[in-house]
């Protein structure tokens, strides 16, 4: 059984706080309707919550979305933020971000923003084809250092734009970017749907393994690239999430409560709403939360494995998409019966080499060139 | 006592991190974009300390004097280049 004195705090806490986005991207994985958007926390919602997880020992606070920047009392929360003690990061696509709010940030004690491409698979490639894009994050960019803050670019990588990996570096380093996530994509939501089509191959990634060392030598200094290759090559999951509820609380906009964001699509999950219950009960008493704490939960070959305090089992959502049980091992393990569907995931997507993605807007038939090319 | 020369200079905290006491966990933290790291005890007082007031010398001399033992100084310094090399600190120019 995990005991409450077994449970470490909520260390980082995310607060999505709204799903409002200026981009309505066409394969947003939020879900962007507007009733939604009227099921909003309010500010003193918000307040209530930064107070009760720092109390239990929160450090991180992280504001995103949706864009943050879309909430008008974003300046307020991140001053609030501050004054409770916490480490303020803001991940923005930097739409919204001019040089007046960027100051009032400042101002309010912001200490870190992520400039992320929020929709890979339109937003990067506009940045690689259109002067557009890549002038919008050169303007935030110089924004976000002559304001002082690190300068951290996020993108994530998947097949239609690994190819152009070296690119990307190197228009992370134009734009004076000192550190440069390459996140893989997480398959869930759209993006599970279309995993055989996003799902990189191996070549690949062998081939962008390459090139992110050659740039690490080329670059230097200058820039600092995180890249790690998804376990669905590697025989071994992940740990996910650092465990599940171990370290990461996430807040949706409408107040609910959750290990990780992926974690709203499991079924027979009843994920509490900070409206209704504290964090402390939440974090330390909630079935949810407690589900997949500590090893009991799991079943073979975790159970018995020498490796389980290593990777915990793996990531609960992708268990589910694979097998259709949450509890499952993780299919990405060599060990797990179900290791096969991971492998075929794999065969597949080298099978459908030249399948592009279909999209339905017609202005992204520019990105569908690209992924050919 | 090692050969080595002196560390000299007035360390700070790199601008990116930011130091403090936590109350949950009974330590001091560094914090930096998306993470943390928990500091043991001597760890804590030695980066208190790097306010870019202090030379290397005086935070020693200060360290010894408040915890009344002395030989600080390879400690002291062993630590510092580590956070160094870490990126925690920053050393202006003299
Ligand atoms: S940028 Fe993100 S939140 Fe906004 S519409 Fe696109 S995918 Fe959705
Ligand atoms: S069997 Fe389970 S614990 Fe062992 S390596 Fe695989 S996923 Fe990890």
């Amino acid at each position: 059984m995990t005991t409450v004195q077994s449970i470490t705090p909520p260390f980082w806490l995310l607060a999505e706080l709204t799903y409002a986005c200026p981009l309505h991207c066409a394969f947003c994985s939020n879900p962007v309707d507007f009733a939604q958007l009227s099921n909003e926390l309010s500010t003193q919602q918000w307040v209530g919550v930064f107070e009760q997880a720092r109390a239990l020992g929160s450090v991180q606070l992280g504001f995103s979305g949706g864009e943050p920047l879309m909430r008008k009392d974003l300046d307020e929360l991140v001053g609030e933020g501050h004054r409770l003690g916490y480490y303020t990061n803001l991940i923005t696509s930097g739409i919204g971000l001019n040089e007046q709010r960027i100051k009032t940030l400042k101002d309010q004690g912001l200490d870190h923003i992520q400039l992320s491409f929020q929709d890979s698979t339109r937003e990067i490639n506009d940045f690689l084809s259109s002067t557009k894009t890549f002038d919008l994050k050169r303007r935030v960019a110089d924004l976000i250092k002559a304001n002082e803050f690190p300068m951290v670019l996020n993108c994530v990588i998947h097949r239609l734009n690994i190819d152009h990996i070296g690119t990307i570096i190197d228009m992370a380093v134009e734009i004076g970017a000192e550190f440069l996530e390459l996140a893989n994509t997480q398959y869930y939501g759209w993006a599970y749907l279309n995993r055989t089509a996003l799902i990189p191959t191996r070549e690949q990634l062998r081939h962008a393994d390459d090139v992110v060392r050659q740039r690490r030598e080329q670059h230097g200094d200058r820039i600092k690239i995180i890249f790690v290759i998804p376990d669905y090559f590697e025989g071994r999951p992940k740990r996910c999430m650092n465990g599940w509820a171990s370290t990461f609380l996430s807040i949706s906009p409408d107040g609910t409560a959750l290990p990780c964001q992926a974690a709203k699509m499991l079924p027979g999950f009843d994920f509490p709403n900070v409206r209704d219950t504290s964090i402390q009960d939440i974090w330390y008493r909630n079935p949810a939360m407690n589900r997949y704490r500590g090893d009991s939960w799991m079943p073979e070959p975790c159970r018995s494995c020498p490796e389980k305090s290593v990777d915990l089992g793996g990531c609960r959502c992708q268990a589910f998409l694979l097998t259709g049980d949450s509890s499952a091992t993780d299919p990405a393990c060599n060990k797990s019966p179900d290791h096969h569907r991971v492998v075929s995931v794999v065969k597949a997507a080298s099978e459908v080499q030249s399948k592009p993605l279909i999209f339905r807007s017609p202005e992204n038939s520019r990105l569908q060139t690209i992924a050919r090319s | 006592m090692s050969d080595r020369a002196p560390m000299i200079g007035y360390p700070n905290i790199q601008k990116m991190y930011r130091l403090q006491w936590e109350d949950v966990q009974q330590s001091y933290v560094l914090l930096f974009p998306e993470g943390m790291v928990k500091l043991n005890q001597s760890a804590g007082e030695i980066l208190k300390r790097c306010t870019g007031k202090l030379s290397v010398i005086e935070i020693i001399a200060d360290l010894e004097s408040t915890f009344a033992v002395s030989n600080l100084a390879d400690d002291v310094e062993g630590f510092l280049a580590y956070a160094t090399q870490s990126g925690w600190l920053h050393w202006p120019e003299q």
